[in-house]
């Protein structure tokens, strides 16, 4: 289908851009690399009254680097997380994410903010930029907040992105030389979104192990017991299956994942995990 | 209606649009380069794929108000590359298309693939043509001809 009719501006500015949202009184969406939000208006799921395209802001494409961590500007592409152009503080954990990321021509043009922002359950970035232990910078009418990625997705497309702001920036803490990553995706064809994705970054340098499970029918899961056993150091297969098998029991009231699912995310969260002993 | 002006296959263009206008309806009925499949238009059957400032990129999922001083490049403007005229050789030698609807696009992805290093072997131009869909041929034949025209450009039959 074709989407329905709608409005479309090109602001300026980040500051213009949220006064057109808080002040156009009118039902608005933000278009970063619009490869959800088109999609979705085209199935006329989406159906604003009008568009502000963010996506060339120069604000919004922004990267800077410190020490000890990466801010990297909402619209910048999964094309030019997977091609290193901008600076990598994953130790090359995002660069693999993004290359198996929906398809190239997607990935040219879809942004790491947009799908932070959607938050689909199923989407790549939400999961990893959490076992990341990144925070994403929050720009509104009366300034900016910080709020770490584990907390900003709330539920299935849900987050604590409130209506009159917009998704400025993410930060990444660096990996240590010593930090370790496993990834894995699974999905019935390549570049679909995932069924079972599990992330896990083990950093002992800094103290800090995040195993995080995603596309868990919500917010992306943190599998804490699963995460201590990684730091304490003594991990092996067999405890991590039982640390993973506590993590979902303990989850799975909540999460009411069938038989099928329990068992899916059982073994790709064991499979990435490993990845980080091998 | 808001006026956008691009480049389309190397010609500037201005135009009025209303917003709710695809990349890919503009291409097709405006100038019109029917080239440019649709299939799905939510981004999942890859037809209509173009190049936008030489990089692939869905034109149903692109407004053509957002395309305002992009460089949009189509299959009909294709008819000088040479890595294109390599890869028609080879679906031609290799039987690559039955229909033929979603070759325009296996053409311009294939092209990308082969351009960025990325068709050294099968299982990697199958990974890469994985968001193109073609219901003919089973895919065999396409990434035959993919492969084969990706040694030929190596060798200098292409760029």
């Amino acid at each position: 289908m074709k989407a329905g009719a709608f409005d479309y501006v090109r602001p300026q500015s980040v500051a213009e851009a949220i006064e057109l949202r808080s002040q156009s009184g009118r039902d608005s969406q933000f278009m970063a690399g619009g490869q959800s939000l088109v999609a979705m208006m085209n199935l006329r799921v989406a159906q604003p009254e009008l568009v502000i395209d963010i996506g060339r802001l120069p604000e919004l494409r922004a990267v800077s680097e410190t020490a000890d961590e990466v801010s990297l500007g909402s619209c910048v592409t999964h094309a030019a997380v997977e091609d290193g152009q901008v600076p990598d503080p994953s130790r090359g954990l995002m660069a693999k994410v993004a290359a198996g990321l929906a398809y190239r021509a997607i990935r040219t043009r879809g942004t790491l903010g947009g799908s932070l922002a959607l938050s689909d359950p199923a989407a790549e970035w939400p999961t990893v930029l959490s076992a990341l232990d990144a925070k994403v910078v929050l720009r509104g009418p009366k300034g900016e907040r910080i709020v770490p990625c584990a907390e900003f997705t709330t539920g299935t497309y849900e987050t604590k992105l409130a209506p009159d702001e917009i998704l400025g920036s993410i930060r990444i803490p660096k990996l240590s030389a010593a930090a370790r990553s496993g990834y894995l995706k699974f999905c019935r064809k390549s570049g679909e979104f995932a069924s079972s994705m599990a992330v896990v970054v083990l950093d002992p340098q800094r103290g800090a192990a995040r195993a995080v499970l995603g596309a868990a029918n919500g917010a992306p899961l943190l599998l804490g017991r699963t995460s201590e056993a990684l730091l304490a150091g003594r991990a092996n297969a067999e405890s991590l299956t039982g640390a993973i098998a506590a993590d979902l029991d303990a989850a799975a009231a909540a999460r009411r994942f069938d038989e099928f699912q329990r068992d899916l995310h059982a073994i790709i969260a064991l499979r990435a995990a490993l990845q980080v002993l091998a | 209606m808001t006026q956008v002006r691009l480049t389309v296959n190397g010609k500037p263009v201005a135009d009025d649009v209303p917003a709710r206008l695809s990349l890919a309806d503009f291409l097709r009925e405006r100038r019109n380069l029917t080239g440019t499949h649709l299939g799905c238009e939510h981004g999942v059957c890859g037809a209509c794929t173009v190049l936008v400032d030489g990089e692939p990129a869905r034109a149903c999922l692109m407004l053509a108000v957002a395309c305002e001083g992009r460089d949009v490049r189509t299959i009909e403007g294709l008819e000088n590359d040479k890595i294109v005229a390599a890869l028609r050789q080879a679906f031609k030698e290799h039987h690559g298309l039955q229909c033929g609807f979603c070759t325009p696009a296996m053409l311009i992805t294939a092209r990308d693939l082969i351009s960025r290093k990325r068709a050294g072997s099968d299982g990697e131009i199958r990974k890469g043509l994985s968001g193109n869909i073609c219901r003919c041929t089973g895919y065999t034949n396409i990434v035959t001809a993919v492969g084969h025209a990706a040694k030929a450009v190596a060798s200098g039959g292409g760029e």
